[in-house]
């Protein structure tokens, strides 16, 4: 019954791995230079749309992720890991720093219901911002239902079955379709993408060009006031030990 | 934050959050150092002119970079103790090299490889180098020396049968070294004498890398001992072909997972299908093969003072002796520095000749340049980390000493330090 369309969206983050700095004038972190990776939970979700697509329930996925010309590459990763479209919803690096879950869900709506369809995916936050928002804000703009923090999605017909990981254990939820999910950890283990899926990423990362900003206007979001390191509090913690260099 | 405990959990190994993060065991991922990160984009607009620095890679380049970068040290770095204490490589090690297309890099599509560029390859060899030297070795001969002449010399039915077997499933070995042929290769005495349609095959091999694993052996022969070494010729030998005898592997100062064993044949019949490319032509396809070979030995000496390097270098940036960081003292930075430049220079030598390589040009004085340059370097680079280390840098605890353990053979094989010098005054005797 592969019918359903899904969209995932997905955000280019400093990769995990790197050590941190804050800038000399504590306005942000130092981004440049710094090596990036797709958001780890987006890799989930992406792995989760590829799994549904070998299962047969997903006929297309399309990748989309918002901010500067560098997201091309976290696109083509989800190319590579078995996507089919890429949407590049250009925002010049000037304003990419403002780009908050706000404007992003607002593109993500407006695109799900541009392209028809089924399933939004995304992962349940973003590493640097934390924020745990855009999935629930696009759910809300589209006024679909949404099943977040999911560690189990099952698809039944026209209904999604998301098995959710709360506070006070797991919640199962039926959602009518369509539907927003977030991805959370336990979902599931993404794929490594195989070299020959990396050759075969670069044509199919030509054929979607970029999704122009007709989509959704960039309002000045919030602004960012200042960012430093945390207090020393004198805790034994391991890494407020680590010092600034 | 989330992430940082994430990817453990997927790895199965655990981060250890000591107050010196730098002495946890060695599996748990290092962070990734800003060093390694002055790599750019091709702009492909340029058209590629070289007018881009020579770290500059094309995205897919770039991807398969990260993709092997994170490849090694997710599922490879957990395991280099243990490979090396039993002198065996594991076997979801080589799975993973094969699942990951990463021992068909150059190969064609249509054949079940990756497609991809010379210059990926010796990307590739980098990194698994930087976690894992012995591992970096299984892609660097299947890439550069069992596909390339297969690929180059093997007639369309050669191809058909052995590529796309190399490329998913089968380990390939490379059989020239005997006890009396090293760096005089071609004086090697194995002889392949033809009856009717077959040639049989007599003599022994030594040193030969992966025999224990391989399917498929590439052995040189001669099969006219009077036309000296015109009449050495390359035979495609399936394991299990009777009186093949493969012995018992080597007990290696380093390398120890790769592992190197001699050979014997004994009346080893060979059909003349088997022949690669043209009888008494095969010293020719060694030697072409083998200017290739460097460059890949290059990236895994590269890779591997690399990975040592950026092991060592948090360290002492940690530690402390009299009041001061390890790094802070004058003499020690001027040491790093100095490795570094080495490292940078070597870098730039490999990269170049594999580009060169990769344009179609003349490369071979650069690539013995790159082979000679690297190697040196890498046995330099492993030998101050263990200094800088101190006392931790000597004791199987940490993987320092395993580095400099596996740096030691590149000055010796696929051409020793003084036959690349020879390579290199012979191309400029011929330029003056």
């Amino acid at each position: 019954m592969a019918e359903l369309r899904a969209l995932v969206a997905v955000k280019r983050v400093i990769d995990f791995a790197v050590k941190i700095r804050v800038k000399p004038d504590r306005t942000g972190v130092v981004t440049d230079g710094v090596k990036h990776s797709m958001n780890p939970f987006c890799e989930i979700a992406v792995e989760e749309a590829v799994r549904l697509k070998e299962k047969k329930l997903v006929k297309e996925i399309i990748a989309v992720s918002c901010g500067p010309a560098q997201c091309q590459e976290t696109i083509r990763t989800a190319l590579a890991m078995g996507a089919d479209r890429g949407i590049h919803v250009e925002v010049p690096a000037a304003e990419a720093d403002r780009l908050g879950p706000l404007q992003v869900a607002r593109v993500l709506a407006k695109l799900a219901e541009k392209e028809k369809v089924d399933l939004v995916l995304l992962g349940k936050q973003a590493i640097d911002d934390d924020c745990n928002q855009t999935g629930q804000m696009t759910a809300g703009f589209l006024d679909w239902p949404q099943g977040t923090f999911a560690s189990q999605v099952t698809l039944e017909g026209d209904k999604v079955k998301v098995e959710r990981e709360i506070d006070g254990g797991l919640e199962t939820l039926r959602l009518k379709l369509p539907a927003v999910v977030t991805a959370d950890l336990r979902l599931n283990e993404p794929r490594y993408a195989t070299l020959p899926n990396i050759m075969g990423a670069g044509p199919k990362a030509s054929a979607s060009g970029n999704g122009s900003a007709d989509v959704a206007p960039m309002e000045a979001g919030c602004r960012r006031l200042g960012q430093g390191r945390p207090v020393n509090r004198g805790l034994p913690c391991a890494e407020s030990q680590e010092e600034e260099d | 934050m989330e992430g940082m405990v994430m990817r453990p959990l997927r790895g199965g190994a655990l981060l250890r959050r000591n107050f010196l993060t730098c002495l946890s065991s060695w599996k748990a991922p290092p962070r990734i150092p800003r060093s390694s990160q002055s790599e750019a984009l091709l702009n492909i607009a340029n058209n590629g002119l070289p007018y881009a620095p020579l770290q500059t890679f094309t995205e897919e380049e770039m991807m398969l970079k990260r993709t092997v970068e994170r490849f090694a040290q997710e599922q490879i770095a957990p395991l280099v103790l243990t490979m090396d204490e039993n002198s065996k490589v594991e076997k979801s090690v080589i799975q993973g090299l094969f699942q990951h297309g990463l021992m068909g890099i150059e190969i064609d599509t249509i054949y079940g490889g990756t497609g991809a560029s010379f210059f990926s390859s010796v990307l590739a060899i980098e990194e698994l180098a930087k976690v894992d030297a012995s591992v970096a070795l299984f892609c660097d001969l299947q890439n550069t020396l069992i596909n390339t002449l297969i690929m180059k010399h093997g007639t369309e039915e050669q191809k058909a049968t052995y590529l796309t077997k190399l490329a998913t499933e089968e380990i390939g070995s490379f059989c020239l070294s005997e006890a009396g042929a090293g760096s005089d290769s071609f004086s090697l005495k194995t002889r392949a004498d033809k009856k009717g349609d077959y040639f049989v095959i007599n003599g022994s091999k030594m040193w030969i890398s992966h025999a224990e694993y391989a399917g498929l052996f590439l052995v040189m022969a001669n099969v006219d001992p009077t036309r000296g070494y015109k009449g050495i010729t390359c035979f495609l030998v399936d394991r299990g072909t009777e009186g093949l005898h493969i012995g018992k592997p080597e007990n290696k100062l380093g390398l120890r997972a790769s592992c190197t064993c001699p050979l014997t044949f004994d009346n080893v019949k060979v059909p003349e299908a088997n022949v690669l490319g043209q009888i008494g032509h095969g010293y020719k396809y060694a030697i072409g093969m083998l200017n290739k070979g460097r460059v890949g030995i290059a990236a895994q000496m590269l890779g591997l003072a690399q990975g040592c390097f950026d092991y060592t270098i948090p360290y002492i940036k940690e530690r402390v002796q009299f009041g001061t960081r390890l790094f802070d003292f004058q003499g020690l930075q001027h040491q790093v520095a100095h490795v570094a430049t080495q490292l940078e220079a070597a870098r730039l030598l490999t990269y170049n000749a594999a580009r060169l390589a990769e344009a179609g040009r003349p490369f071979i004085k650069e690539a013995s340049m790159a082979k000679y340059y690297a190697s040196e370097i890498a046995g330099r680079t492993t030998s101050k980390c263990i200094d800088w280390m101190g006392g931790a840098g000597y004791v199987k605890a940490y993987p320092v000493e395993k580095y400099f353990r596996d740096a030691k053979i590149g000055t010796i094989y696929e051409g020793t330090s003084n036959i690349q010098l020879n390579t290199i005054a012979k191309h400029i005797d011929a330029e003056y």
